[in-house]
C-alpha cells in the first residue's frame, strides 16, 4: 500500500485518530475498491460516505435516469439532475466531495451474463437495488465470485441488512431461499418509504464496507439487523449457514441464472 | 407453553404447530416470511409437522425488497 500524502493525513485525520483504523486502516481504505449496485435510496448515502472516507475506486451501476419522485430520498441527485443518468450524476457528486476517487460508472442493468465480469476487480459489493430478482442475483454472483457484500432491503418505515462473507457466513438465500411470488411483497414504489430510513440503511452499508476493508469490529456476519423507525427500535437476529442452501450449500449453484422479474417491478426498478 | 416469537415472550396453548402459529400471529401469507425455529430455517412443508415446545425460539423473518 502506498504512503498517505500530507493532505490526506489532514483530510482523514478523524479516521486516523481511531485506534481501530489508524494510518494503516486509512491506507487500506485508500487502496480499496467498492462496487455499489443502484445509485438510489440506499446507494446515495453509501456512495457519499464511501467517497468521503477515501475509498480509492468506486464502481456504480444503475440503468435509470433521475426522476422527480426520486428526490425525496435519493440524496445524490438534485433538481438540476432530472433526466440525467444516475451514474453520471453519482460520478459528479462523488468527485465533488473527493476528486481523488476513481469512479467507474456502469450505465445499464446487471444480469447473469455480465455481473461477474463487472464486479470481479472489486473488494466489496454494496447491494442498493430494489427488486428481489436483483437482490438474489447479486447474492448468487457474490457467492460464486467469493466477494463479501452488504445486502439491505427497505419498506415503509423499516429496513433490514446483513453482511455476507461467502461460504463462511449465512447468505441471503440461506435465509430467504428464493424470491417471493410476484405481488406477494410490495416494493417501495407500491408501499412507500420514508426517505431518511433509506439513508440510515445505506449509511450502515457503507459502515459495513469500511469495517470489512479495515478489519475493524465485527461485521453483520450471520446477523440479520432489522430497524423500525416508528418504534425507533432495532433487533439483531442470529442466523447461520443453511447446509442445504440453494446458493452456498454443499449442492449449491455452479453458475448464474437470472431470476424472473415480476412485471409490476419492471417499470419501477 | 411460552415461546419466544421475534424476541417477545408469548403464551400459547400446547399442541400448536407452525402453520397454526403463523395464523395466530397474523402473518399475512406464509409466502412472505422465512420461519426460523431454534436457529434453523424450516421448509414450507415442515410447517404442519413441527410442534414447538416450551421455551422454543421462533422468528418470522420478512422479505424486504426496496432499495431505490
Amino acid at each position: 500500500m502506498r504512503e498517505l500524502e500530507a493532505d490526506e493525513i489532514e483530510r482523514y485525520s478523524r479516521h486516523i485518530l481511531l485506534q481501530d483504523i489508524g494510518v494503516e486502516g486509512q491506507q487500506r481504505i485508500c487502496a480499496s475498491k467498492v462496487f455499489v449496485i443502484g445509485a438510489g435510496g440506499l446507494g446515495s448515502p453509501a456512495l457519499y460516505y464511501l467517497a468521503a472516507a477515501g475509498v480509492g475506486e468506486i464502481g456504480v451501476a444503475d440503468g435509470d435516469s433521475v426522476d422527480l419522485s426520486n428526490l425525496q430520498r435519493q440524496i445524490l441527485h438534485s433538481e438540476d439532475d432530472l433526466g440525467r443518468a444516475k451514474v453520471l450524476s453519482a460520478k459528479a457528486k462523488i468527485n465533488a466531495i473527493n476528486s481523488k476517487v476513481k469512479v467507474n460508472p456502469y450505465h445499464g442493468v446487471l444480469d447473469a451474463s455480465n455481473i461477474l465480469s463487472v464486479i470481479k476487480d472489486y473488494d466489496f459489493i454494496v447491494d442498493g437495488t430494489d427488486s428481489f430478482a436483483a437482490k438474489f442475483l447479486i447474492n448468487d454472483a457474490c457467492i460464486l465470485a467469493k466477494k463479501p457484500f452488504s445486502h439491505a432491503g427497505i419498506l415503509r418505515f423499516t429496513g433490514q441488512t446483513i453482511t455476507v462473507d461467502p461460504f463462511r457466513s449465512a447468505c441471503y438465500a440461506c435465509i430467504f431461499n428464493a424470491p417471493p411470488p410476484a405481488g406477494a411483497v410490495p416494493n417501495c414504489s407500491e408501499a412507500g418509504i420514508l426517505g431518511s430510513v433509506a439513508g440510515i440503511l445505506g449509511a450502515i452499508q457503507a459502515t459495513e464496507a469500511l469495517k470489512v476493508i479495515t478489519g475493524a469490529g465485527s461485521p453483520l456476519y450471520n446477523t440479520l439487523f432489522g430497524f423500525d423507525a416508528l418504534a425507533m427500535t432495532f433487533r439483531k437476529v442470529a442466523v447461520k449457514r443453511n447446509p442445504n442452501c440453494r446458493t452456498c450449500g454443499a449442492n449449491g449453484i455452479r453458475e448464474l441464472a437470472d431470476y424472473e422479474q415480476p412485471a409490476c417491478e419492471l417499470k419501477n426498478a | 407453553m411460552r415461546l419466544l416469537i421475534n424476541g417477545e415472550e408469548k403464551k400459547f396453548s400446547d399442541g400448536i404447530n407452525i402453520a397454526r402459529l403463523l395464523k395466530t400471529e397474523d402473518v399475512e401469507s406464509p409466502d412472505m416470511v422465512s420461519v426460523q425455529f431454534n436457529g434453523d430455517f424450516l421448509k414450507k412443508d415442515e410447517y404442519e409437522s413441527v410442534y414447538p415446545k416450551d421455551e422454543d425460539v421462533v422468528n418470522f423473518l420478512y422479505f424486504m425488497g426496496g432499495g431505490e
